[in-house]
């Protein structure tokens, strides 16, 4: 009964963890989201490439209405997203997402940053939080930093202190838009590093990112946009050995070969 | 003979009423302040609109009609039976309160978007966003625009004197009545008033030191 097929457009309804579908939304006149549908299946990496502007972080930050969109809906874990407030807040919790910039908080150290979220939103214990904050660093590899304050770390793991952060709250899901993009060429892979590691241990993940190796290595399925649109839907092996789009070709030999 | 010997008392009552008035109305125009900043930054638009009418209607009136109004309105509409102190409070604060806010509003805004949108991914409600992490990190950029806020707020109780209150100007106008010498006045006035907003000045560069420290 239960096909296996990897087809594009019907994941297994049981297991979708986020659903978009016919999404819309403008950046006054440009038209950045133009009727995405998207399914992510539960421990499922999906990988978003595509040119600048090409509407993939704000698809990335839509999914936890970081932005609004105008048309369609989105659903995490069957729940539509609510309108801002208590609600959405709740279901942010579970929802973890990692930026560019890190935006680790500036005025608190290390261990408080990856804390907070347990303590003001889980309601933890401080004891428990602590316990929990220390060991998730020390699985980014950034233990021995947990007293210093975000200034005082390099690039590489100010975002691995953004990843542990995420963990903390046991996201369902995590979003990484450009998670490397800020970084200095050799600390890219140890934060990739962590990323695989998170693969493997069957994270949900949806990573927009300029990073073909990772697409290639982690990714289930790549998802390839332009111009506000998902253009083609495809697993790595497929996509990089075979782009059917031309839009794809286009891009994929403008980035491969130098 | 002198005027500051001869009514020491009577500087002693009025330096404190200044004081009293000068501590609670800061007070009030904090809390509001930084609620009304609040609000001027949430996502809920009701509370925008409130906000920036708070701000715009307080701060384009002039504050003696704001004490024509607490003294003669309000108490003939709303509150028959509060003291002058109060309502004299009530205008210095609610005064003041929307200058505090638009301080507190540019504060907020020098705090990276990135900060709040991190806080609100993790699932904190956008009044715990502001109060654990913007708020704390915009305190530093508020504390000089509020120094100055506080020094007006010193002056202009003196508006206060003139409507039943004993504080440092009513005091004044009390000896420039018994016939002391209004230069003599004045000097010890200015004197006292002096002390109360170079005292703010030395807080608040004390409270600027501190924060300098703990980045």
């Amino acid at each position: 009964m239960a096909e296996v097929s990897v087809t594009k457009d019907a994941a297994p309804v049981a297991d979708e963890l986020v659903a978009l579908k016919n999404v819309n939304k403008h950046f006054g006149a440009l038209h950045v989201l133009q009727d995405i549908d998207l399914t992510i299946a539960r421990g499922e990496v999906v990988v978003v490439i595509g040119p600048s502007g090409s509407g993939k972080s704000t698809l990335c930050r839509a999914i936890n209405r970081l932005e609004t969109v105008e048309s369609g809906t989105i659903t995490i874990d069957g729940k539509p997203l609510p309108q801002e407030g208590k609600e959405l807040a709740r279901l942010r919790a579970d929802v973890g997402m990692v930026f560019q910039s890190f935006n680790l908080f500036a005025h608190k150290t290390v261990l408080e940053n990856v804390m907070l979220g347990q303590i003001k939103v889980r309601k933890a214990e401080k004891k428990a939080a602590e316990e929990k904050a220390r060991a998730l660093l020390d699985r980014v590899g950034v233990g021995v930093q947990a007293d210093k304050y975000p200034a005082q770390l390099s690039g590489g793991q100010q975002q691995r202190v953004a990843i542990a952060r995420a963990l903390a709250m046991d996201p369902k899901v995590m979003l990484f838009d450009e998670p490397t993009s800020a970084l200095d060429p050799e600390m890219i892979n140890e934060v990739l590093e962590v990323m695989q590691q998170l693969a493997r241990d069957g994270m949900t993940m949806v990573v927009v990112t300029h990073e073909m190796g990772f697409a290639r290595s982690a990714a289930n399925r790549v998802v390839f946009m332009a111009d506000g649109r998902i253009v083609e839907e495809a697993t790595p092996d497929e996509f990089f050995s075979n782009p059917r789009s031309d839009r794809a070709k286009d891009f994929l030999s403008k980035i491969l070969h130098h | 003979m002198n005027v500051l010997l001869d009514n020491l008392s009577l500087f002693r009552e009025g330096f404190i009423g200044t004081l009293k008035l000068t501590g609670a109305s800061a007070l009030v125009a904090i809390v509001l302040g930084v609620i009304v900043a609040g609000f001027r930054v949430s996502p809920v638009p009701p509370l925008r609109i409130f906000g920036t009418l708070w701000v715009t209607l307080l701060r384009n009136t002039p504050l003696t009609l704001l004490f024509l109004v607490a003294f003669f309105v309000v108490p003939k509409v709303l509150f028959p039976d509060l003291d002058s102190f109060l309502l004299a409070v009530a205008a210095c604060g609610f005064y003041t309160s929307a200058f505090v806010a638009e301080a507190v509003r540019s504060g907020i805004n020098t705090v990276p978007l990135g900060q709040a949108e991190a806080a609100r991914s993790i699932g904190m409600t956008f009044t715990q966003t502001m109060r654990l992490i913007v708020l704390p990190q915009a305190t530093r950029t508020v504390v000089p625009p509020l120094s100055s806020i506080f020094i007006a707020l010193t002056k202009n109780t003196a508006i206060a004197g003139a409507f039943n209150n004993v504080d440092l100007f009513n005091v004044s106008k009390t000896l420039s009545n018994d016939g002391y010498d209004i230069t003599m006045i004045f000097i010890w006035i200015t004197l006292a008033y002096l002390i109360v907003t170079y005292a703010i000045n030395g807080l608040f560069r004390l409270l600027e030191h501190r924060l300098e420290v703990a980045r």
